[in-house]
């Protein structure tokens, strides 16, 4: 097979500037005669005889249809009204985010490795960490994680770090479901136990359980508003046990209106910032969050940037404390992570930055309001159960004597997405579902919500 | 020839820009809103009824009231203190900043992507679904493997997932072994993951060439080796010739071949991992595939294994039924398990998938060819310039070092800043830890000539300096926004984070 002469016009490609010409001269310049000589340290037994078997090279049209196509074969959010949530809300982003996102300078820049030349980013993740900060009521945030299932991964692995000879976590069962397995597939080789503890009828942890499984544990992390939707309440908490807390948030705008764990005896906070306006986007890319108590930091894994100043005493801002990190600790660094979310943590700035403090206590306030109004709705409908009690920020769970995933249907005949099934996270919930509500239903849609769930179930009694 | 940039006009020029920009809580005035939500249009209950005042905070004190002309304003400014690719050459070694595509953009803001939810059910997501299947199957006939998979959202990430599937193949055979060998010019990220993945690490000595020789590999073979975790080709640039012989070696043993591909950009398309007898390789996405690094991220690491790790790949996998439908399939009892929430970083999936589609065959080859071509030209340009500490042929990466600037006092740190002057962002510096003083060159295929010419020039100008100035290279930079930093300060009364003064 005769391969493309990458000289001849016909090879050129519109996102590689040299061609036929430049590669000639350059080619003299080295002294070489043809590219391929450049690849002659390839043993000629691995190269490749041909071209790959892929598709392309496609113009911009092509790749429009192709993809336009593809995007249109999903059930949209934006034709059908979703109340789906758990780990993953749809929140308003505000305009100017996404245009400020693709400013080249933010979108096309690398880790900022050389801080003359990098403050924008660099003050940017310092803005950031303070925003982490003031929300959570801990001392000391990071410049992001991958999301909210490996932040809680790290976060584990502090805790054992800094508490000697206990090997033994215990995560709430109401923890989102993928964030426990994947604390499992991280540690699975690190000669750490995971204890699991369920709740009671309100939804929340079970103190007593939690009790008898403090002892030889090294730390217990809670989710709030957990995966039922319930909020914990962290000072009940704090009196079942005095061993290190992790808190997970997976629904960052409850920081809003709901109590900071800081301010609650927790010294770790970690979680999932997508819900501070980052589109849903079938699970990523999304931002993960770490915030600890200031003796923590120098256990922190992951970037931090700092304070300082330059030579002409100018303040500045820096990559700091690196020797806990990968590329200079290597084999005994606090983490593996290099690449972490920059530019979604951007995002999240300024996100938080545009509401600020009235807009994220509005946008949570209204999350309460009309979570609790779609509650006091489906109170009313025959058949509905609430199985939970305690109190919720913007989820519930609901349970119809129906199997979830028919209901689900039912709801999606109706153009809505209308809950979670629960049946495949926990065994004996086939009946339930978890809604979540935002800023962005109305009451007109919560209404109707109701009255298409009542119907789907008198249609199911037929 | 570049003229040499003087201080004196450098630091006029910056005197005129508005180089400092306050923290946005600094910007704060009480009063001020940057959003409007629609009035809620629910009957207001009692906060008490619904939410007990225990579980609630009073305010988040100190937060910021600023407008959306303060937000645009502010981040405007602040954007104006970095460099990009789309500024000019960014030559970071071993990170491959090419050119970033828009169309990669305008697709992953396509309504039907950006606002698919992972929780909708498969029938929903349909299209999601075969767009992960297409990626899985381009990505299997680049790696020259039989399965890829797409949850590892970073390089690291990917690499723990390898290692992880590596460990439970062996301790399926009763043994998962103790040890991982990882060369001397390795990325630090290969030994902290082998670590996190409950080894230990066996660190393997470069030769004269930077590369490992088969007698040192042989030489730490035994029983207890899990794998070799190797870069290919190596921080140097330098293609291991004898690749296939180390895979022999290594399987002879029962043992792993783990690659960073990292590197990937100077052979695809012109050579497979999987034909080099290589079993595992993760592919940094926002590398060779052009997803943007935004300033650190996201990115996205898939994996693909050889035919013997496919039964331990995290779940769930994408599956094509014979009807053509796609689905997520939860039945691989071997698996690791779950390595994230969802499905990975599916927009930065996106984005990647639309490069290769607008790459094709031919300009994934072409990739290849024109970033080691880049490289070989700045390489022959600068020898001569600055110190090639190892000679042997390289593909699409340069390492100098500061050998011919350090009897004059100018050392590697100094030659960074001072390229900042002539308007390009600083090769990675002090890296691979092989190379004493290490400036690790990666222009990329995107770069025309010009943009080479006046980086080699300006490189050049800064030897000539380095001999003429010395003081001038090392005292720089004097024209960006903030002048060299004060490093040692900031970790040792770390202040990481804005307090209300």
């Amino acid at each position: 097979m005769s391969l493309p002469d990458p000289t001849d016009a016909s090879s050129s490609h519109r996102y590689i500037s040299n061609a036929g010409e430049d590669i000639r001269e350059m080619l003299a310049v080295i002294g070489v005669d043809s590219i391929d000589r450049l690849f002659d340290t390839i043993p000629a037994d691995v190269k490749l005889e041909g071209l790959l078997d892929i598709p392309g090279p496609w113009s911009e049209i092509e790749s429009r249809r192709w993809f336009r196509g593809l995007a249109a074969r999903n059930v949209s959010t934006a034709d059908h009204v979703s109340f789906l949530g758990g780990g993953a809300y749809a929140h308003y982003q505000p305009a100017v985010v996404d245009q400020l996102l693709l400013r080249a300078e933010f979108l096309t820049a690398y880790t900022p490795y050389q801080p003359e030349v990098s403050q924008g980013t660099l003050q940017s993740i310092f803005e950031y960490q303070t925003h982490q900060s003031l929300l959570t009521g801990l001392d000391v945030a990071n410049a992001s994680l991958y999301d909210g299932s490996t932040a809680l991964c790290e976060a584990v692995l502090l805790a054992e770090r800094i508490v000697k000879g206990k090997h033994k976590i215990i995560l709430a069962k109401s923890i989102h479901p993928h964030y426990r397995q994947t604390v499992r597939t991280y540690i699975q080789n690190l000669g750490i136990e995971i204890v699991e503890v369920g709740w009671g009828e309100d939804g929340r942890i079970d103190l007593d359980a939690l009790r008898a499984a403090t002892e030889g544990a090294f730390a217990v992390a809670v989710q709030s508003p957990n995966f039922l939707g319930v909020v914990e309440d962290y000072d009940a908490i704090g009196r079942a046990t005095d061993i290190t807390k992790i808190s997970v948030v997976a629904e960052a705008t409850s920081f809003g209106i709901l109590a900071p764990p800081g301010e609650h005896g927790f010294d770790i906070c970690v979680g999932e910032g997508q819900a501070w306006g980052i589109p849903t986007q079938f699970g990523g890319p999304y931002v993960g969050f770490m915030v600890v108590r200031d003796h923590l930091k120098r256990h922190m894994p992951g970037r931090l940037v700092g304070e300082t100043v330059d030579v002409d005493g100018k303040r500045a801002w820096v990559l700091t404390l690196a020797t806990r990190e990968q590329h200079i600790r290597r084999g005994k660094a606090t983490s593996n992570i290099c690449t972490n979310q920059a530019l979604i943590a951007l995002a999240a700035n300024m996100y938080l930055s545009l509401l600020g403090k009235e807009g994220l206590r509005e946008v949570a306030t209204q999350c309460v309001q009309k979570a609790a109004y779609l509650r006091d709705k489906l109170k009313a409908v025959k058949s509905v159960e609430l199985p939970f009690s305690g109190p919720i920020y913007n989820e519930l769970v609901v349970r119809t004597p129906f199997p979830a995933a028919e209901i689900q249907n039912d709801l999606e005949h109706e153009k809505i997405l209308g809950g979670i099934p629960l049946g495949d996270f926990y065994e004996g919930h086939d009946r339930d579902f978890l809604v979540a509500v935002t800023e962005l239903h109305t009451r007109e849609q919560l209404d109707r919500y109701a009255a298409v769930l009542s119907a789907a179930i008198s249609r199911e009694r037929r | 020839m570049t003229a040499t940039i003087e201080p004196e006009a450098a630091q006029k020029e910056t005197a005129q820009k508005s180089s400092t920009e306050p923290l946005i809580f600094e910007r704060s005035r009480r009063g001020r809103r940057g959003y409007q939500l629609p009035d809620l249009d629910v009957p207001e209950q009692q906060l008490d009824n619904i939410l007990p005042a225990a579980l609630r905070r009073s305010e988040i004190a100190d937060e910021v009231e600023v407008s959306e002309v303060d937000v645009v304003r502010h981040f405007t400014r602040l954007s104006k203190l970095n460099v990009s690719i789309d500024a000019g050459l960014y030559p970071l070694g071993s990170c491959t900043m090419k050119h970033n595509p828009r169309i990669n953009e305008e697709i992953a803001r396509t309504p039907g992507f950006a606002h698919s939810h992972p929780m909708q059910p498969e029938h929903q997501v349909q299209g999601n679904l075969e767009l992960l299947w297409h990626l899985e199957q381009t990505l299997k006939e680049i790696f020259g493997l039989p399965r890829v998979t797409l949850q590892p959202v970073a390089g690291a990430h990917g690499e723990l997932t390898g290692i992880l599937m590596v460990h439970k193949a062996l301790a399926k055979t009763g043994n998962a072994r103790k040890y991982i060998l990882i060369p001397d010019s390795a990325h630090g990220t290969n030994p902290a993951s082998a670590a996190f993945a409950g080894y230990q690490i066996k660190e393997l000595k470069s030769n004269n060439r930077g590369t490992v020789d088969l007698s040192t590999l042989e030489a730490a073979m035994n029983e207890d080796v899990a794998a070799l975790m190797i870069t290919v080709p190596n921080t140097l640039g330098v293609f291991e010739s004898e690749i296939k012989a180390m895979a022999d070696i290594l399987h002879a043993k029962g043992a792993y071949l783990y690659c960073d591909g990292a590197n990937l950009n100077s052979f695809v398309g012109i050579a497979r991992p999987g034909d080099m007898g290589i079993d595992v390789i993760h592919s940094n996405l926002h590398k060779t595939f052009s997803t943007p690094h935004g300033g650190g991220g996201p990115g996205a690491g898939p994996v693909g294994v050889s035919e013997s790790l496919m039964p331990f790949v995290p779940t769930p996998t994408v599956e094509r039924r014979e009807d053509g439908t796609f689905y997520l399939d939860f039945n691989h009892p071997h698996s690791i398990g779950r390595m994230r929430a969802f499905h990975g970083n599916f927009n930065v999936l996106v984005r990647a998938l639309t490069y290769m589609r607008s790459m094709g065959p031919t300009g994934l080859r072409r990739i290849a060819q024109l970033a080691v071509l880049n490289a070989n030209y700045i390489r022959a340009r600068l020898k001569g310039h600055y110190h090639l500490p190892y000679d042997a042929p390289t593909l699409h990466e340069v390492v100098f070092s500061d050998k011919l600037q350090t009897p004059k006092d100018v050392h590697t740190l100094d030659i960074a800043k001072r390229l900042m002057d002539y308007g390009f962002h600083p090769p990675t510096i002090y890296f691979p830890l092989i190379v004493s003083g290490a400036l690790m060159i990666e222009p990329t295929e995107s770069e025309p000539k010009e943009e080479l010419d006046a980086f080699c020039e300006a490189m050049i100008a800064i030897a000539r300096e380095s001999e003429e100035r010395p003081e001038l290279v090392r005292s720089a930079p004097h024209t960006t926004p903030v002048r060299r930093l004060d490093e040692a300060r900031a970790a040792r009364q770390p202040v990481l984070r804005w307090k209300k003064g």
